[in-house]
């Protein structure tokens, strides 16, 4: 399966001459193309790997083959547009793109959120958190031959989805977080269908857990796979679970408190020797860490409005930039914006966690043979939609 | 399928060949039918619903549809998200590495016209049918799976009216308003007055 794609748009498996003119020893590299569409890349990335044997010598990741120009649509778009187009970017966790866009503009315009609102976008984030680790954990084991383990994150996946469907009617796309709180209250019955789900989710969390990074094989293919020093992470701007796998103690929610995240008692999970097995270790408990945190802020949430009062329907801040990140499951999602006082944004920054955390690849390829590639790629868990934007 | 075209091209002119060509042409539409297998295009978001489609909650394999990575098993493209013109060139040379005969599905208003990308941007490709034959659209940003089942047994539809001769193929009524057709709550051609 990974041999060669099947689907390679330049065939090069060439044979580079081997250097310096005495002819004693051979040395043949082989490159070879995977991608862009290829079951493993976890969307359209193309990986150019150069090969000595079966070992890899160098790789280089070729990125840009969904790349839709969405920071150039926002600059045609009014305000409230825009966060449409903030779903396509990481479309396995829209939420976090709504909500960094929406913190942004809040901190631009001045615009206070209520609290209740805060704590809904609190609970919506961490209820994404969980269906996109759910996503990353069950390809882990998709990649290392535990097919069924992808079968039962899935499963869990699909409850999340199912709440948010009650929620704002859309499975994957929410377009729910709004600049200035959020589109609409919780539906009748959501509270006890959210506790009924954290209430059993950690449980079958140590289910997955058992059956994947429990298994010996499974054990053997992750550990020791592509390990990232915490040095090199810190050096290479990773964040996220790639970073705490390292042993990295940063957690946005923690370290640069946002919204009413101080308000909980939750732990930053973190691993010790940064390889794959840590890095899907760590998604595993920081599912089990935001049940809490959800319910938690189930038991604080307070009837009121979910929007804030007097906002015009037509955003046009004074102008200015401003800045805003959060934790979202894949690092620190940061937006920019710029406002030159008309209604439509100057320009939009995305800082995509996806792809500062795929640019260590060559990095942690390096000397494993191909099929590791696979995991280590796998195991950084890059989106796509949020790499090219 | 060149031995096929002959020998459905010889029966079709031998006196009584037509009931057999009738008979071979219901158990090849059948068998075609019932193993749809699926190229899974997936480029962005849409792949998602593609994948939960295949999975647990919906479980697509009971319809015979099961997803292969490799063109070369497989029947039908299922082409689900945007496709970027970066992208253009692999998704066409995946389409010509498939085996005839094959059929498309265009999954999500990115694969039907460019969707929510449509304007204002300078590197998507407004619909996939610009390059690609595409049989059956599904529109939604994203479709839900429930939509893709139908998109299949649509497909399904369209499949069981092939013939092996192509002039025996029995038309197939395309489920979009045609130009001509009467539109629906038009007083005249529902046979009322016009006031
Ligand atoms: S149709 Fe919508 S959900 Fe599907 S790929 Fe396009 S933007 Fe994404």
């Amino acid at each position: 399966m990974t041999q060669t794609s099947t689907s390679d748009v330049t065939p090069d498996t060439a044979e580079t001459q081997p250097t310096g003119t005495e002819p004693t020893e051979t040395v043949m590299e082989t490159v070879v193309n995977i991608g862009p569409s290829h079951p493993s890349t976890h969307g359209v990335c193309r990986v150019v790997v150069h090969l000595d044997g079966e070992v890899i010598t160098h790789c280089e990741p070729i990125i840009g083959h969904l790349h839709r120009g969405i920071e150039k649509m926002a600059e045609n778009r009014t305000y409230l547009q825009v966060v449409p187009l903030t779903d396509r970017l990481d479309y396995v966790g829209s939420m976090y793109a709504n909500w960094a866009y929406c913190r942004a503009v809040e901190r631009l315009a001045g615009i206070r959120v209520p609290e209740r609102a805060e704590y809904i976008r609190v609970i919506v984030c961490e209820l994404q958190r969980i269906a996109s680790h759910m996503m990353g954990i069950g390809s882990t084991g998709a990649d290392t031959g535990a097919f069924t383990a992808f079968m039962y994150t899935f499963a869990q996946r699909e409850k999340v989805v199912e709440l948010f469907e009650l929620l704002c009617g859309a499975r994957l796309t929410y377009n729910y977080v709004r600049p200035g709180g959020v589109s609409r209250d919780l539906p009748d019955g959501w509270v006890e269908q959210c506790r009924a789900f954290t209430a059993q989710h950690p449980s079958a969390m140590l289910e997955i857990d058992d059956l994947l990074l429990g298994n010996v094989i499974a054990r053997a293919r992750l550990k020791g796979v592509g390990v990232l020093t915490q040095v090199d992470a810190v050096a290479w701007g990773t964040s996220g679970p790639i970073a705490r796998g390292s042993g990295v103690d940063w957690d946005l929610r923690r370290d640069d408190p946002y919204s009413v995240y101080p308000r909980f008692d939750f732990s930053v999970p973190l691993g010790d020797n940064g390889d794959s097995y840590d890095r899907a270790r760590v998604r595993v408990w920081e599912c089990v860490e935001s049940c809490r945190i959800i319910n938690q802020a189930l038991d604080q949430l307070e009837p009121g409005s979910v929007q804030a009062e007097g906002l015009p329907r037509l955003l046009a801040p004074r102008p200015g930039d401003a800045y805003d990140h959060i934790e979202s499951a894949r690092g620190s999602l940061g937006v920019y914006l710029v406002s030159d006082g008309s209604p439509r944004l100057y320009r939009m920054k995305v800082r995509s966690p996806a792809f500062c955390n795929l640019a260590v690849l060559p990095l942690l390829a390096k000397g494993h043979t191909l099929s590791d590639l696979v995991v280590i790629l796998g195991s950084l868990d890059p989106v796509f939609g949020e790499v090219d934007r | 399928m060149a031995f096929v075209d002959d020998l459905g091209a010889a029966l079709d002119k031998t006196p009584g060949g037509g009931i057999i060509l009738t008979s071979l042409d219901a158990l090849i539409d059948w068998s075609r039918g019932k193993s749809l297998w699926m190229m899974p295009m997936g480029t962005a978001c849409c792949a998602m619903e593609l994948i939960a489609a295949s999975f647990a909650r919906f479980d697509f394999d009971r319809h015979g549809s099961i997803p292969r990575p490799d063109p070369r098993h497989t029947d039908v493209m299922v082409v689900a998200g945007t496709i970027t013109r970066k992208m253009e060139p692999a998704v066409k040379r995946l389409w010509e590495q498939m085996p005839e005969p094959k059929w498309c599905i265009a999954m999500g208003n990115c694969a039907v016209s460019g969707g929510i990308f449509y304007y204002d941007t300078y590197s998507v490709v407004r619909g996939v049918d610009e390059f690609l034959p595409v049989d059956v659209y599904i529109s939604g940003c994203p479709p839900r799976p429930e939509a893709l089942q139908d998109a299949i047994l649509r497909l399904r539809e369209k499949v069981s009216a092939e013939s092996i001769v192509p002039s025996r193929a029995k038309p197939v009524k395309s489920i979009l308003p045609q130009p001509g057709d009467p539109r629906k709550g038009d007083i005249a051609a529902e046979g009322g007055e016009p006031s």
